[in-house]
C-alpha cells in the first residue's frame, strides 16, 4: 500500500466561506478518505450544501485551502474542478428540463460522445433510465430525475462523487436503488461524500461521517463507531435510539 | 431615556447632514447663490441659469429617488418632466394667461404623472428590474412621438410659447424702486417663485428619504427578499415611490415651463434629457440627496463651458483631420457618453461619496 | 398568397418543438397570430393593401428577428440585457456602406448572379466587422459590470451612445446611402397585387437564418450547451464546460447577426442615419420580453407579431404606432406572462 493510495482524496483546512455578509462556513476542517462513501451530517442550516458548493468551486472560499488529490483547487474555476475529477449533483439535481435524458446525459460526457459499455453498466443501476431515454428532463418525477442526475455524475469516470440530499422526498423502492447503486459505485473505487438528513440511510452504506453544526466540522471518524454510541448519536444529531424488539 | 427635541435646523433638514465640512460648504454656497441670483449677477442669461439649477435640482433629487435609494432605472422621467412642462404650456396657450389656468394645466399633468407612473410600475414592476427598464424606455419614446406628431397640440417640434399671468410678466414692476441696482419686475418675481417651490420640494424630499418610508426603501433595494420575509409589501413601497418621483418630476416641468414661457420637445422629453439627469445623479452620487445638488451644479456649468472648450480644441488640432472631428462640439455626447460609463465604473458613489470619505479620512 | 407565406413560416416554429417526442407542440401563439393579420384585414378594407402590408410586415419581421435574436441568447444565457445592441444594427448598416465602393462594379452589373453576390459579400463582411466589433464592447462594456444589474443599465445605454458617435466621427453626420442593385429591386405582379423582390429576399433570409439558428440549438453540442446553459448556467460549468467563454461567443455572433439585421435594413431603407439603430432599440427589447427571454422560437414568433401590428397601425393611425407595441406587450405578458413560447420550466 503507497503512501498515495493513503493519502485522503479530499482535504478542508480552514476553510471560511462568506455569501454576501453571511459568514456560513467558519473554519471548516475534514478529510474525505479515498475510495469509500463519507456521510456529511448535520442539521439544517450546518453548511453541508455551503460546504459542496465550495468545494465545486461555486462558492469562493475567502479563507483556508481546499486540496483535491494533491492539487490546490481553492482557486480553481468550476468547469476545471470537475474537469480535474468531481462530479456534483445539487439538492434540487440540477437536471435541465427542456433537454431529453439523453441530452442531459450528453452534455456531461466531456467529448461529446457515449461510451457504450459505461452507458449500459448505468442502465444496470437504473434500467427505468431506458424507457424515458428521449423524454423532457421537466416531465420526470422526483425519483427519475435523481436517476437521470446521478447517471450524469458517473457517465465519465470521475475520482470523487458530491452529492447533496439524494433521498429527498423519494419513495422507499428508489431509495433502496440508489442505496444499491452507491455500494457498486464504492466496489468500484469511486469516492463519495454524501449529504443527508436520513441517518438510516446513510448508516448502511457510509465508512465515514462528519458531523457539522454552525458552519463547524463537530465530529468526524468511522461510521461504525457511531453507529455503536447512541449517545453520540444523541448528541450530535438529536436522534433517539429506535425501540428494539 | 429622554430624547432630546431636535433642533429646528436638524427637523428642516430632517436629520440628513451632509456629513462632510467641505460638502458643508459647497452645499451653503449654492445656497447662497441661488437665493440672490437677481441681485448677485446681472443679465438675463445668469438668472437663467441659477433658474435651471433651482428646476434640475428638483429633478435630478426626484431621480435619485428612483435610482438610488430604490435601486431601479428609469428612462421615463424626462417624459414626466415633459408632461408637467406641456400641461402648463397647453393650458395656458389654449385658455390664456391666468392663474386658473396654470392651475388647470399643472393639476391635470400631476394626475396624468401619477396614474401612469402607477401603471407602468404595476405592469412592469413584478417581473425581472429590467422589464421596468424597458418598459419605462418604451413608454417614454412612444410619448415623444406621440408629442412630436400632434402638432396641432403640443407645437410639435417648434414647441409651445405661451404667456404667463400678469404678475410673473417682465413687464410689470412690484414697486418702482431698485433693490440693490435690480428693478423687482415679474421676471424676478418668477424666479423667486421658482427657487421657493424647487428649495420646499427638495426639503420635502429630504424628509421622505430619511423618514421610514425611505428607509424600508433603501432596505428593498439592499435585499428585496429579505424585506418581504420581514413582512414589507415590497412592491407597495416601489409603486409610491414610483408615483411621488413622476410627479416630483412633473413639478419640475411645471417650474420650468413657468420660467422660460416655452416648451419644445428637444428640452423636455428627448432622450438627451434623459441622459442629462442620469449623469447628473450618477456624478453626484447615487442615494444621497445632495448628490443631485452638486450634480446639477456641476453639470450646467460643464455644459455652458463645454462647447467652447470643444471648439477651442477642435481648432487646435484642425491639422490632424480624424482628431478634430473627435473632438468636434457636435460630438459632444461622445465625452458625455465616456465620463458617465466611467463615473459609473470608478466612482459609484459619486463626488459626495468621495467627500464624505475625505472627512473620515481627513477630517475634512 | 401571403397567407402562404404566413404558414410556411408558421411550419417552421412548428418543427424544433415537434422533434422531441412526448410534448406537444404549441400552436397557440402560431393561431393567434394568424389569426391577427386576417383580423385586420377588415379593418384595411382592400385585401390587396392587406397582402402588401402583410408582406412588409413578414420582411420587416425577419429582420427584426435577426437583430434581435442575438439579444435574447445573451440574455437568457447570461443574465445580461445589453441595451446598447442597437449599436450593433447602426455599424452593421454603416459598415456595408463602406464597402459599397470596392464592390461596385458587381452591384451595378447587369447579371443578376454578381448582384447576389455583391450583396451576399457585403452582407457577410458587415457580419464580420460588427463581430469583432461586438468582441471589443464584451470585454470594455459588459464584463466589468457583470452581475449588477444596475450598473449593466446604465453601462450599456452609455456605451451606445459612444458607440453611435464614434459611427458619427468615422462616417460623419449626413445621410448614408445604400443603394440596392438593379435585379433585387421592382416588384413581382400577382394578379393586382405587387409585392417588392427585396421583402421576398428578406423574407427568405429571415427563415433561412431561423432554420439555422433552430438547427444549431437542437443538433449541435454548443447549441446543447446554450439551451442547458440558459436554463441552468451553474450546473453546466459543474458538468465541465466553460460557459464564459461559450458566453463569450454567442455575444460575438449576436452581434454580427445584429450586423447583418442592420445590413438589411440598411437596404431596405437604401438612405439612414445613425439613429437606425436607436430607432428599432424599444421594438428589439419588446421583441425579445414577449418571445420569451433566450427563445429562439419566441423571439422570431414574437417579431412577426410585433411587425404586423407596426404595419397595420402605421397604415390605420400612423401618430400611435409605438403606443400600439407597447399595447400588445401589455396584453400578450398578461396572457403568458413568461412570452409567448418561453423556455421548459426550471
Amino acid at each position: 500500500m503507497s503512501e498515495h493510495n493513503k493519502a485522503p482524496l479530499l482535504r478542508l483546512a480552514g476553510v471560511h466561506t462568506h455569501i454576501g455578509e453571511y459568514h456560513i462556513l467558519q473554519g471548516v476542517n475534514f478529510e474525505v478518505p479515498r475510495t469509500g462513501v463519507t456521510a456529511l451530517l448535520g442539521r439544517n442550516g450546518a453548511g453541508k450544501t455551503t460546504t459542496l458548493r465550495t468545494i465545486m468551486g461555486l462558492w469562493q472560499a475567502s479563507n483556508g485551502t481546499v486540496t483535491f488529490d494533491a492539487a490546490d483547487i481553492t482557486r480553481t474555476k468550476t468547469p476545471d474542478i470537475a474537469r480535474s475529477g468531481i462530479a456534483y449533483v445539487p439538492e434540487d439535481m440540477g437536471i435541465f428540463g427542456g433537454l431529453t435524458v439523453q441530452e442531459n446525459l450528453r452534455l456531461a460526457t466531456l467529448d461529446g460522445k457515449f461510451d457504450e459499455p459505461r452507458l449500459e453498466w448505468i442502465f444496470g443501476f437504473f434500467p427505468a433510465l431506458k424507457r424515458f431515454w428521449l423524454r423532457p428532463g421537466g416531465t420526470l418525477s422526483g425519483g427519475q430525475k435523481q436517476m437521470v442526475a446521478i447517471a450524469r455524475a458517473i457517465i465519465e469516470p470521475r475520482k470523487l462523487l458530491l452529492i447533496d440530499e439524494p433521498t429527498k422526498g423519494l419513495a422507499p423502492a428508489i431509495v433502496q436503488n440508489l442505496a444499491d447503486a452507491f455500494v457498486e459505485l464504492k466496489a468500484k473505487n469511486t469516492t463519495i461524500l454524501l449529504v443527508e438528513q436520513n441517518f438510516n440511510f446513510v448508516r448502511s452504506i457510509a465508512d465515514h461521517v462528519v458531523v457539522m453544526d454552525d458552519g463547524r466540522v463537530v465530529h468526524s471518524g468511522a461510521m461504525a463507531a457511531l453507529i455503536e454510541d447512541e449517545d453520540l448519536q444523541a448528541r450530535l444529531l438529536g436522534l433517539h435510539p429506535v425501540a428494539r424488539a | 431615556m429622554k430624547t432630546k427635541k431636535p433642533s429646528l435646523f436638524t427637523q428642516i433638514l430632517s436629520g440628513d447632514f451632509p456629513r462632510s465640512r467641505l460638502l458643508t460648504l459647497l452645499l451653503l454656497g449654492v445656497l447662497v447663490y441661488l437665493a440672490g441670483a437677481p441681485f448677485l449677477f446681472s443679465g438675463a442669461r445668469s438668472l437663467n441659469v441659477a433658474a435651471t439649477i433651482c428646476v434640475f435640482l428638483v429633478l435630478a433629487a426626484s431621480y435619485d429617488l428612483l435610482l438610488g435609494y430604490c435601486g431601479i432605472v428609469s428612462f421615463a422621467h424626462a417624459m414626466f418632466y415633459g408632461i408637467g412642462a406641456y400641461g402648463v404650456a397647453i393650458a395656458l396657450y389654449k385658455l390664456g394667461p391666468s392663474w386658473s389656468a396654470l392651475a388647470i394645466g399643472a393639476g391635470a399633468a400631476i394626475a396624468l404623472s401619477a396614474v401612469l407612473a402607477l401603471l407602468i410600475a404595476l405592469v412592469s414592476l413584478r417581473v425581472k428590474a429590467i422589464f421596468y427598464s424597458m418598459t419605462t424606455l418604451a413608454v417614454a419614446s412612444a410619448f415623444s412621438a406621440l408629442v412630436l406628431r400632434l402638432t396641432s397640440i403640443t407645437g410639435g417640434d417648434d414647441g409651445r410659447n405661451f404667456r404667463l399671468p400678469e404678475v410673473l410678466t417682465p413687464g410689470f414692476r412690484l414697486f418702482e424702486a431698485e433693490l440693490w441696482g435690480t428693478a423687482i419686475n415679474g421676471k424676478v418675481l418668477s424666479y423667486y417663485l421658482v427657487f421657493a417651490c424647487s428649495l420646499l420640494l427638495f426639503l420635502l424630499m429630504l424628509r421622505v428619504v430619511n423618514s421610514r418610508f425611505g428607509r424600508v426603501l433603501e432596505a428593498i433595494r439592499e435585499n428585496e427578499f429579505r424585506a418581504e420575509a420581514i413582512g414589507y409589501r415590497t412592491l407597495l413601497y416601489r409603486l409610491t415611490a414610483n408615483c411621488l418621483s413622476a410627479v416630483l418630476a412633473c413639478c419640475a416641468g411645471v417650474l420650468m415651463a413657468v420660467w422660460l414661457r416655452y416648451v419644445g420637445p428637444q428640452t423636455t422629453v428627448s432622450f438627451t434629457v434623459m441622459l442629462n439627469i442620469l449623469l447628473m445623479c450618477v456624478i453626484g452620487g447615487l442615494g444621497t440627496m445632495y448628490g443631485a445638488v452638486l450634480g446639477v451644479v456641476i453639470f450646467v456649468i460643464a455644459e455652458n463651458y463645454i462647447q467652447v472648450g470643444l471648439q477651442s480644441l477642435s481648432h487646435s488640432l484642425a491639422s490632424v483631420a480624424r482628431l478634430a472631428k473627435l473632438f468636434h462640439p457636435d460630438r459632444w455626447l461622445l465625452w458625455f457618453g465616456t465620463i458617465f460609463v466611467l463615473s459609473v465604473y470608478f466612482f459609484p458613489s459619486g463626488i459626495v461619496g468621495k467627500l464624505r470619505e475625505l472627512r473620515i479620512r481627513f477630517g475634512l | 398568397m401571403s397567407t402562404a407565406s404566413t404558414s410556411s413560416s408558421a411550419a417552421t416554429l412548428a418543427d424544433p418543438l415537434a422533434a422531441l417526442p412526448g410534448r406537444k407542440t404549441d400552436l397557440v401563439p402560431l393561431l393567434v397570430i394568424v389569426a391577427f393579420g386576417l383580423a385586420a384585414m377588415p379593418l384595411i378594407g382592400s385585401s390587396s393593401t392587406w397582402i402588401t402590408l402583410t408582406v412588409a410586415a413578414l420582411a420587416i419581421g425577419m429582420m427584426l428577428f435577426i437583430m434581435a435574436s442575438g439579444l435574447t441568447l445573451v440574455f437568457g444565457l447570461m443574465d445580461v440585457m445589453n441595451l446598447g445592441h442597437a449599436a450593433f444594427v447602426a455599424i452593421g448598416a454603416y459598415a456595408a456602406t463602406s464597402i459599397v465602393a470596392p464592390i461596385n462594379p458587381w452591384l451595378t452589373s447587369e447579371s443578376t448572379v454578381q448582384n447576389i453576390a455583391a450583396v451576399v459579400v457585403i452582407a457577410l463582411v458587415a457580419m464580420l466587422v460588427t463581430a469583432a466589433v461586438g468582441w471589443v464592447f464584451e470585454r470594455l462594456f459588459i464584463r466589468p459590470a457583470q452581475g449588477n444589474h444596475l450598473k449593466q443599465i446604465l453601462i450599456t445605454i452609455g456605451a451606445m451612445i459612444i458607440l453611435d458617435q464614434l459611427v458619427l466621427v468615422l462616417w460623419g453626420a449626413n445621410q448614408m446611402l445604400l443603394p440596392l442593385p438593379a435585379s433585387l429591386r421592382g416588384s413581382l405582379l400577382f394578379g393586382d397585387v405587387a409585392i417588392e423582390r427585396y421583402r421576398l429576399i428578406a423574407i427568405g433570409v429571415g427563415a433561412l437564418v431561423f432554420a439555422g439558428l433552430v438547427l444549431m440549438l437542437q443538433r449541435s453540442r454548443i447549441g446543447l450547451m446554450i439551451r442547458a446553459g440558459v436554463e441552468n448556467r451553474e450546473m453546466v460549468e459543474a458538468l465541465g464546460h466553460h460557459v464564459r467563454r461559450l458566453f463569450v461567443a454567442v455575444f460575438v455572433a449576436g452581434a454580427g447577426l445584429a450586423g447583418l439585421g442592420g445590413t438589411m435594413w440598411g437596404f431596405y431603407r437604401e438612405q439612414f442615419t445613425v439613429s437606425i439603430g436607436a430607432e428599432v432599440l424599444v421594438q428589439i427589447l419588446i421583441v425579445v420580453i414577449i418571445g420569451g427571454l433566450g427563445s429562439i422560437t419566441g423571439c422570431f414568433a414574437a417579431a412577426i407579431l410585433i411587425a404586423l401590428s407596426t404595419n397595420y397601425v402605421s397604415f390605420l393611425a400612423p401618430d400611435f404606432a409605438l403606443v400600439s407595441n407597447i399595447l400588445v406587450m401589455v396584453v400578450i405578458l398578461l396572457w403568458r406572462p413568461r412570452g409567448l413560447y418561453p423556455l421548459a420550466a426550471q
